[in-house]
């Protein structure tokens, strides 16, 4: 369908500090013992898309991202890694592997994305409306926050963050104006004309972006070369996007048009307006063409694109991996209600359960861990090999591999990373804990952050 | 002619009823001719298709001959098909040596359907991965593909049997015509032993023997198309290696396809790519026409968008913005439609062991059937493709592939050029002439060629008022008239059911249309023959603006035979006022029917004159153009 699929597997993310390391890059998370990427490389599997570009910052992260691919998804998906320097953003990214994308179009998904929003219905609006960019909206899910507002002060920094005003047109099929959380807490500005143009806007508040777009290849490489000091994707690029697209650079709608020009050998100019000018009035005309038509009536002197928003459905689920509190919700969500995502719901040979031992609903046990007497575990999820004693209580928690968990250990609400040793009657409330970590015994924590630090 | 001087009778503006019958057999039993069976071909073994073929002895009509030709990439919906009785004789004398190898060739294909779906796959990585340099990137993952296509367990005798006809096309040319029967025969003995196994039910049987009955008859027709009588030539072009597109043109429904038939739509609806679930309360007298749940089909064909393998980029976006009504018109329609089927021969490669011209016309085919799932064609749609099959088919062998992609590509532009653009030019001018200083001149909906004659008599700076009228729910109107407004012409804008009042002002009456049938019945959008007939009684001339490539012969007396049905959702509410909700809630119920018509056709009695490329015609000399213009430019 000459689409090319860039997965954008970043590289160390600020809000998920203490979970990610050099060694553990965010898309390795485990959401229910899978990385996260694999939901992103699963989903775009179930959509026959098996030609990838992965693009990872570091060298490290790439070839851990890399090993990792070629041995969950051999036979199944062809997959280039392309390892990129660290912090050059999600535009900066795609810069770097500018010179490999060939194709008409370019979907761009984020490695953390967990969904069931299909990827082939973003490309198909961007198709249909011949768009230069197309965005992917979904409702913020309400369900995480709400739940559990027990969960510490840090989070709550983070909420406006997570919020971005996103202007629509009435007929909700074109983005007039997006800004994401940073941007918010200044003015926001809206040009005249835009707004003229489109007649009514509708400002929504309670959509996210789900950092799944469709561009269009020429459009994209270009404003990537003109725009150096774009770091990413959806900061800087698609909001310049939706801006400009009333007064659309000549460049921009140039290039496709001298491509289709050079494309009809038949030298009849007259008659290709008049095609043109057939179908253009077959159709129901965007606000752009409305637009680009004003001064004088057919000539189209103004040059505009197109962006459009694909508004996934608000049954599907679509949540980004990209703070604490969003890996909590994913994880639990994973588990329970959305179940679906996971195709291959493969828990291990039965692990080893105590006497009066008890796992609640929506819990998920890896291979080969091993649990004590008169346990207790309630929507969590627990890696693999994992050692628990007796007396154990978690409760809403992530526990990942190789975690030794010493008797009467009481854990709730919290996240411990792979290696991690707590040893006897540590109780954590809503805490994060690094990978390779030694609680001692009896310690209490309270909303903290733990971890190892760098030598 | 003397049939339809009694169609002329019937239609007499004060008894006749536009449209709407209420003995409605008599009008089933017209649009409901023997699809699969032809009468006049010696009878085939198909029990089963004998007893689903209801008792048409009733008809009225004495125009009524079976459709002699017609397979399931026919988009002609020829109903009534105006054929001379020679030319139908030379079919049944033709069919005989034919039938054989291709029912052989398509039965032995068809039970294979599953085995392209698991090929697409293998072909994607090879196309993308040439695209990409992938010098620095590093490949840690690689598909795989076992050589071998992965096949069901029944599916082993099938494939021992592809491989035969495969074989033998290569020795086509050496064999004589008595070892090619001798091959069919122990072909048809293997498929019936295969099919003695009973691994698919009687549906499976059944496909089996619509296939085998259709197929004859193609090939007849192809062969009596062919003059020049070689028998060999025109089975070899028909026959055989079609068998990769061939499932998914077989895939379409039928465009003539009875929606009130339960068994067909079921079938139908297994092989449909796009997801159609049926509207459950129909109007009665429509139950044969297709209607889907709107708004169900837009999503699923967009989520499946990577998953239609074989279908082009192009024509998928042509689908989809046909499905969402992002491109409307005849004219529009068919000029997007081309546009991708250029793109796509653009991009075509023969597979190997095939040739092009078979190859292509099965491609188009698929293409066609997925373009009908999305929305039925129009009739110029289908003389349009009729035209580009012509031109593949007419390819001289000797001509390289890239030789035949530009022809194909040049001929394409020359049919979009010649037979829209200039014929549109054409018609302004003529039109032109009839528009005088002081003239109103009222208009429905928005056609295309009637702006451009509006625009062009404006711009020679003639005086007259404009009075467009328009319907709901698509409003087409509105955006005519925002053009012409622009363009400084002094217009009135009226919505249908006020025009009886503005038509006492009117001094002409310029209307498009989607076809001129050949009984001089104008089918155009629902609510022409209304004006028409309100134009009629106050003797206001109705000016048909169309162009010839629209004509058709097909011989239609209402609007319900053929015909389309929009979504019912469009007139039940009013778009942007929500407070019209009268009808919340009760459009499940069962008392209540929802009726969108999209065309209507309009009689000829009412039709002043046609003006067409050919000039200003009246209606009663359609056919002399159909017969022209068929034989000057669509079979030359």
């Amino acid at each position: 369908m000459d689409f090319q699929v860039v997965v954008l597997a970043g590289g160390n993310s600020k809000s998920l500090t203490p979970l990610v390391s050099k060694v553990s890059p965010p898309t390795c998370l485990p959401v229910a013992n899978h990385p996260v990427l694999y939901y992103v490389l699963h989903q775009l599997e179930e959509s026959n898309l098996k030609n990838l570009i992965v693009v990872v910052e570091g060298e490290d992260a790439g070839l851990l991202v890399g090993a990792w691919i070629s041995g969950t998804f051999v036979d199944r998906l062809h997959v280039e890694i392309a390892a990129v320097p660290e912090d050059i953003g999600t535009a900066g990214a795609l810069r770097a592997i500018s010179h490999y994308l060939t194709a008409k179009d370019i979907l761009a998904v984020s490695g953390d994305l967990v969904s069931d929003v299909s990827p082939g219905a973003v490309a198909a609006t961007h198709r249909r409306h011949d768009a230069v960019v197309t965005a992917t909206l979904c409702s913020v899910p309400i369900s995480g926050s709400s739940e559990l507002g027990s969960s510490g002060g840090k989070d709550k920094t983070k909420k406006p963050g997570r919020y971005n005003i996103i202007g629509l047109d009435p007929r909700k099929q074109f983005l007039v104006h997006i800004a994401t959380g940073a941007e918010i807490e200044k003015d926001t500005r809206l040009q005249k004309h835009l707004l003229h143009a489109v007649g009514q806007m509708e400002i929504r508040s309670d959509m996210m972006d789900a950092h799944m777009y469709a561009f269009k290849r020429s459009v994209l490489q270009e404003v990537l070369d003109r725009k150096d000091t774009f770091q990413s994707l959806k900061q800087d690029v698609v909001p310049y996007l939706v801006q400009s697209q009333l007064k659309s650079q000549a460049v921009l709608s140039g290039i496709p048009q001298a491509e289709e020009d050079g494309n009809k050998k038949v030298s009849f100019p007259n008659n290709q307006v008049m095609v043109s000018q057939i179908l253009a009035n077959a159709s129901t005309p965007s606000f752009h063409e409305l637009y680009s038509m004003d001064p004088d009536g057919f000539a189209q002197t103004r040059k505009t694109h197109k962006c459009c928003a694909y508004i996934a459905s608000s049954s599907s689920y679509c949540v980004r991996l990209n703070s604490i509190q969003a890996f909590m919700d994913i994880n639990r969500d994973v588990t329970g209600e959305a179940d679906h995502l996971l195709s291959d719901n493969v828990i291990g040979p039965s692990p080893k359960l105590g006497t009066k031992t008890t796992v609640g609903p929506h819990c998920m046990l890896g291979e080969g861990s091993e649990m004590g007497d008169k346990c207790q575990v309630k929507r969590s999820v627990i890696g693999r090999h994992c050692r628990i004693g007796s007396h154990v209580k978690v409760v809403n928690s992530v526990v990942m591999n190789h975690v030794t968990i010493g008797d009467g250990c009481i854990i709730q609400g919290s996240v411990i990373c792979s290696n991690v040793q707590l040893q006897e009657r540590v109780v954590l409330k809503d805490c994060q804990v690094g990978a390779g970590f030694v609680v001692t015994a009896g310690s209490e924590y309270k909303g903290e952050s733990l971890a190892r630090k760098e030598k | 002619m003397d049939p339809r001087r009694t169609a002329r009778t019937v239609s007499d503006p004060k008894v006749r009823q536009v449209g709407f019958f209420t003995p409605a057999p008599p009008e089933r039993s017209i649009s409901d001719p023997p699809r699969f069976q032809d009468p006049i071909q010696p009878p085939s073994p198909s029990p089963t298709q004998v007893n689903d073929h209801s008792p048409s002895g009733n008809s009225l009509s004495p125009v009524m001959i079976p459709p002699a030709h017609h397979h399931s990439d026919n988009f002609l919906r020829t109903a009534l098909q105006v054929t001379s009785p020679t030319k139908a004789f030379s079919y049944s004398a033709k069919t005989v040596t034919i039938p054989p190898e291709n029912e052989d060739v398509a039965s032995s294909f068809s039970p294979g359907r599953k085995v392209v779906s698991a090929k697409s796959p293998s072909s994607f990585p090879g196309v993308k991965a040439s695209s990409v340099p992938a010098s620095e990137l590093t490949t840690v993952s690689v598909v795989n593909l076992p050589p071998g296509i992965s096949e069901k367990a029944g599916g082993a005798s099938v494939e021992v049997q592809n491989d035969r006809p495969v074989s033998a096309k290569t020795l086509k040319e050496k064999t004589s015509k008595a070892e090619r029967r001798a091959l069919q025969e122990a072909q048809r003995a293997a498929k019936a032993a295969a099919k003695a196994e009973g691994t698919k039910a009687s549906s499976a049987a059944s496909k089996v023997v619509t296939s085998a009955n259709t197929k004859p008859s193609k090939a007849a027709k192809s062969s009596s198309q062919k003059n020049d009588g070689s028998q060999v030539a025109a089975s070899e072009k028909k026959g055989g290696d079609r068998a990769p597109e061939k499932d998914r043109k077989k895939d379409a429904p039928h465009p003539r396809m009875q929606y009130d038939d339960k068994s067909r739509v079921e079938k139908a609806k297994k092989r449909a790519v796009v997801k159609q679930t049926e509207a459950r309360n129909r109007v009665e007298l429509f139950r044969h026409l297709p209607q889907y749940e709107h708004g169900t089909q837009l999503p699923d064909l967009e989520t499946k968008f990577f998953e239609l393998d074989p279908m082009h980029p192009a024509v998928y976006k042509v689908g989809l913005q046909y499905l969402s009504g992002d491109i409307r018109g005849g004219n529009a329609r068919c000029i997007a439609m081309f546009q991708a089927f250029k793109e796509a021969i653009k991009d075509y490669s023969t597979p190997p062991e095939k040739t092009l011209i078979r190859d292509l016309t099965a491609r188009i085919s698929s293409y066609v059937s997925f373009l009908i799932e999305c929305r039925p064609l129009s009739i110029s749609m289908g003389n349009a493709i009729k035209f580009l099959k012509n031109r593949i088919a007419k390819l001289p062998l000797a001509l390289s592939e890239s030789e035949a992609k530009s022809t194909l590509m040049l001929d394409i532009d020359r049919f979009i050029n010649e037979k829209i653009i200039l014929s549109e030019k054409v018609i302004v001018k003529h039109a032109v002439t009839k528009i005088q200083d002081g003239d109103v001149l009222l208009t429905y909906g928005a056609s295309s060629v009637v702006e451009m004659i509006l625009l062009h008599a404006h711009e020679l700076g003639k005086h007259f008022h404009v009075v467009v009228v328009d319907s709901r729910p698509k409003l087409e109107g509105q955006l005519l008239l925002r053009r012409l407004v622009r363009k400084g012409l002094s217009c009135t804008y009226t919505h249908v059911n006020a025009v009886s009042c503005i038509m006492q002002d009117v001094t002409r009456v310029f209307l498009g249309a989607s076809s001129v049938l050949s009984n001089g019945t104008v089918y155009s959008r629902v609510g022409t023959a209304c004006v028409a007939m309100v134009a009629h009684a106050f003797r206001v001339p109705v000016l048909v603006c169309c162009e010839a490539y629209k004509f058709h012969e097909r011989v239609q007396l209402d609007s319900i035979c053929f015909n389309e049905l929009g979504n019912p959702d469009a007139i039940s509410k009013v778009q942007g006022r929500e407070e019209i909700n009268y009808l919340d809630g009760l459009v499940n119920q069962e008392n209540l029917q929802l009726l969108n018509l999209i065309y209507d056709a309009t009689p000829s009695d009412y039709v002043s004159m046609i003006i067409t490329d050919y000039g200003m015609i009246p209606p009663t000399s359609v056919p002399v153009i159909v017969r022209e213009y068929r034989r000057d430019h669509l079979w030359s």
